[in-house]
């Protein structure tokens, strides 16, 4: 039935719900929100009830309690006396760590490993394919177990360093990988200036000296740049200018680790394992390398697919403009490239993310192992600690979703 | 049209009428009868306590608790379903109605006891927390570990003990979490830790697993209480009664010298009044549980008493080789102590 042009629409009856095509999809919708609405509904009641009965409260106070267990990896000072809220965030930002060194490998891999198998060096494009089909044809927590297989068992222990014959560091004696962790040497500062009050914050002084001089050395570039390019439009030379850029960044950088007599403190092995550096869990390793590799497959993918959907003609008539190969690049098939590659990319930011949770098979305090884990298991308090575990990696997805479709907005077609 | 509406009314009222609990409901001790078959948690496997063979076939300490309890209740000692449980996993199991009685070495703490809402029947083991290491590293005590790196299941108990062990003695160490005692296992003979820690008696039965145990030695201190005890869930107390007078009934056929062997002949011959009350030879103590007259006698037959069990699962004869220390009979020195059937 349509509407009669011009005539009156019939009076109302009960049975137009259904036989009305103008009504019916809003009775469909209707019902299908009713029972959507009941069975939520059944699934709070039931889970009510069943607390009850079991004699268990719905309350998140004890993540004001002692927590009473140590950490082994913490980006924030943390003991065991810290509470159980204080240990949740030692695992997110642990979460957040893994995540974001995960997300910028994974993309760094991928974009290499795609473009690369778009080579036309035979033995290269083919060795990319056998890298991408290995690593996504495999389920994750298996490339995690195996590399951290291989790190426990081929790697040397902490005391086969000990004495002339064993074990020798690598990297002129700085660096010792161990099968429990990898022991870097950390930065020292001999004359630290301390800190400085700005703006209520307390910022560390050689930070922020460090900070200011490459800052500074950037905005010179800049306007050197924007100097040399209009000497070029004037005299139609360019004049070199890479060494006063070179010489910009390196010089102030040295003068301040002069001053400040910054240097690498090389680990030595005391007692059971090596201090003075610092100790690279392997848990934290395997994570990364895993998740690296792994969502690396997939960006290599997006990003072969990306390049590929960029018609051939753009190119061509890009080089029959006369510019170079990079250019080409640059400016002609990446920009329209991102347009295709940046949606499915969004969606392997957050595969990644969710896949960190995976940490609890090597041992890493993730959020997952701590809130969701240690403090679950100690206080008994299963329902809310999974419900916050939710809503945080909820939260972070939908962070990282709304950041990257900014992004999208800016590489988009834009349309006038 | 008209009947896809019905139907879709239909479900939705189907839906609303629908029992809103899934919960296993009180009565535990019917369930189990009408289900014919008890289930028990247990370890995943730990070597005299509870671990598969290559049959199939569960034994160990835990176990013939769990066979007890059937026997008593089932009149059958083979009717238990063993539902391997990791630290992480156990409390929930046994909240949740999974499994009936929860007997796999398990603190009895008052945090567990009081919040999480368990019920611990009787401590059947009475441990320690202790740390075995390496014999080739040179350590002696457990005060030489300053900086070593610990492997600890998570989720239990001794990870508690051990960050306030190190922090009242000053010391630092790192810890390596694992999920279970196998990997645990693993973790420490490869090197990835210095020290493994666990209850004393874990440590004695995962040693015994190792191809090469005489390389390892359990360090001579002991941090903690560790009482092990089967646990049920609250709020049913007549199955926790059954549970708790099950153990106490092998405990008290050690005491009274009644055996496997000798079970059948002293039930009719034993003019001891506390062995014919518990042997259901005299007054009929069943009942009062909710069980028949000889549950006791069934229970004591399926494995033998306390004293036999232990013998045959982790005593001095086996590769575990534990002395029965605190888990010796009161009139011996230890704490095993039975309430008197009266």
């Amino acid at each position: 039935m349509t509407d009669l042009p011009g005539g009156a629409s019939p009076p109302f009856r009960l049975s137009m719900l259904i036989r009305d095509r103008r009504y019916r999809a809003l009775t469909l919708q209707a019902i299908v929100f009713i029972l959507v609405m009941l069975v939520a509904a059944w699934l709070v009641n039931n889970t009510v009830q069943n607390l009850a009965r079991m004699g268990k409260t719905f309350d998140f106070g004890f993540l004001g309690n002692r927590a009473g267990y140590d950490i082994p990896f913490s980006l924030i000072p943390y003991s065991s006396d810290s509470t159980h809220l204080r240990a949740a965030m030692v695992g997110l930002l642990n979460t957040l760590l893994v995540s974001a060194l995960g997300c910028l490998f994974a993309t760094v891999v991928g974009v290499v490993a795609g473009v690369l198998r778009l080579s036309s060096n035979w033995l290269i494009s083919r060795l990319m394919t056998v890298y991408v089909e290995v690593f996504r044809n495999i389920p994750l927590l298996l490339w995690i177990l195996v590399i951290l297989a291989v790190f426990t068992e081929v790697l040397p222990a902490p005391r086969d360093y000990r004495g002339e014959d064993g074990a020798q560091m690598i990297l002129f004696g700085t660096v010792a990988p161990t099968n429990r962790y990898t022991a870097v040497p950390t930065i020292r500062i001999d004359n630290d200036p301390g800190t400085v009050s700005l703006a209520g914050f307390q910022i560390d002084a050689a930070l922020l000296a460090f900070v200011t001089a490459l800052l500074a050395a950037w905005l010179i570039h800049r306007w050197l740049r924007a100097w040399a390019a209009a000497r070029q439009d004037r005299t139609g030379m360019r004049p070199s200018t890479w060494w006063v850029t070179l010489a910009l960044f390196v010089l102030p950088l040295v003068g301040l680790m002069w001053l400040f007599g910054v240097h690498l403190l090389t680990p030595e092995l005391k007692g059971f394992n090596f201090a003075g550096g610092l100790n690279l869990d392997n848990g934290f390793v395997v994570l990364v390398l895993a998740l690296t590799l792994y969502t690396g497959a997939f960006i290599a993918e997006i990003v072969r697919g990306g390049v590929l959907a960029v018609s051939r003609g753009q190119t061509e008539a890009a080089l029959a403009l006369g510019l170079r190969a990079r250019p080409v690049m640059a400016l002609v098939v990446l920009p329209q490239a991102l347009r295709v590659i940046v949606p499915p990319l969004i969606s392997q930011f957050l595969n990644l993310t969710k896949n960190s949770s995976l940490a609890i098979a090597v041992g890493f305090p993730d959020l997952r192992a701590t809130l969701g884990g240690t403090t679950l298991n100690q206080t008994g308090r299963e329902m809310e600690s999974m419900l916050l575990m939710m809503g945080i990696y909820l939260v972070i997805s939908l962070l990282i979703s709304a950041a990257m479709n900014l992004y999208n907005a800016r590489v988009r077609l834009k349309e006038r | 049209m008209t009947k896809s509406v019905f139907f879709c009314t239909a479900a939705a009222a189907a839906l609303l009428s629908a029992a809103p609990v899934l919960a296993a409901e009180g009565d535990t001790l019917n369930q189990v009868k009408s289900r014919g078959e008890l289930i028990c948690g247990v370890n995943t496997g730990l070597v005299g306590f509870a671990a598969p063979d290559a049959n199939g076939n569960w034994s160990g300490f835990d176990i013939a608790i769990c066979k007890a309890v059937a026997a008593a209740v089932l009149g059958d000692a083979t009717k238990v379903k063993y539902v391997p449980t990791t630290g992480q996993t156990r409390f929930t199991a046994l909240a949740s109605g999974e499994v009936d009685v929860l007997a796999r070495n398990s603190t009895w703490t008052f945090q567990r006891d009081t919040d999480l809402k368990l019920d611990f029947t009787t401590v059947n083991y009475y441990d320690g927390q202790g740390f075995m290491v390496r014999k080739d590293l040179g350590v002696t005590s457990a005060k030489e570990l300053e900086g070593a790196t610990i492997c600890i299941q998570t989720g239990t108990s001794t990870e508690l003990n051990l960050a306030d062990w190190f922090k009242s003695n000053n010391m630092t160490y790192q810890p390596v979490n694992i999920d279970s005692n196998a990997e645990g296992e693993q973790q420490y003979l490869a090197g990835a830790c210095d020290a493994y820690t666990t209850d004393a008696s874990g440590l004695a039965a995962t040693r015994a697993a190792f191809a090469d145990p005489e390389n390892h030695i359990i360090l001579p201190e002991i941090i903690s209480k560790e009482p092990l005890a089967p646990a049920v869930r609250q709020g049913d107390d007549n199955w926790g009664d059954i549970v708790r007078w099950t153990i106490y009934a092998l405990i008290s056929a050690e005491e009274y010298g009644v055996t496997s062997a000798n079970i059948e002949e002293l039930s009719k011959s034993s003019t001891n009044p506390d062995v014919q009350r518990m042997l259901g030879s005299s007054d009929d103590y069943g009942k009062m549980l909710g069980l028949d007259k000889e549950w006791a006698k069934r229970a004591i037959a399926a494995s033998g008493n306390y004293g036999e069990i232990f013998a045959a699962t982790i005593g001095e004869q086996t590769p575990i080789g534990l002395a029965r220390g605190l888990n010796a009979q009161w009139a011996q020195g230890g704490l095993m102590y039975a309430m008197p059937f009266r």
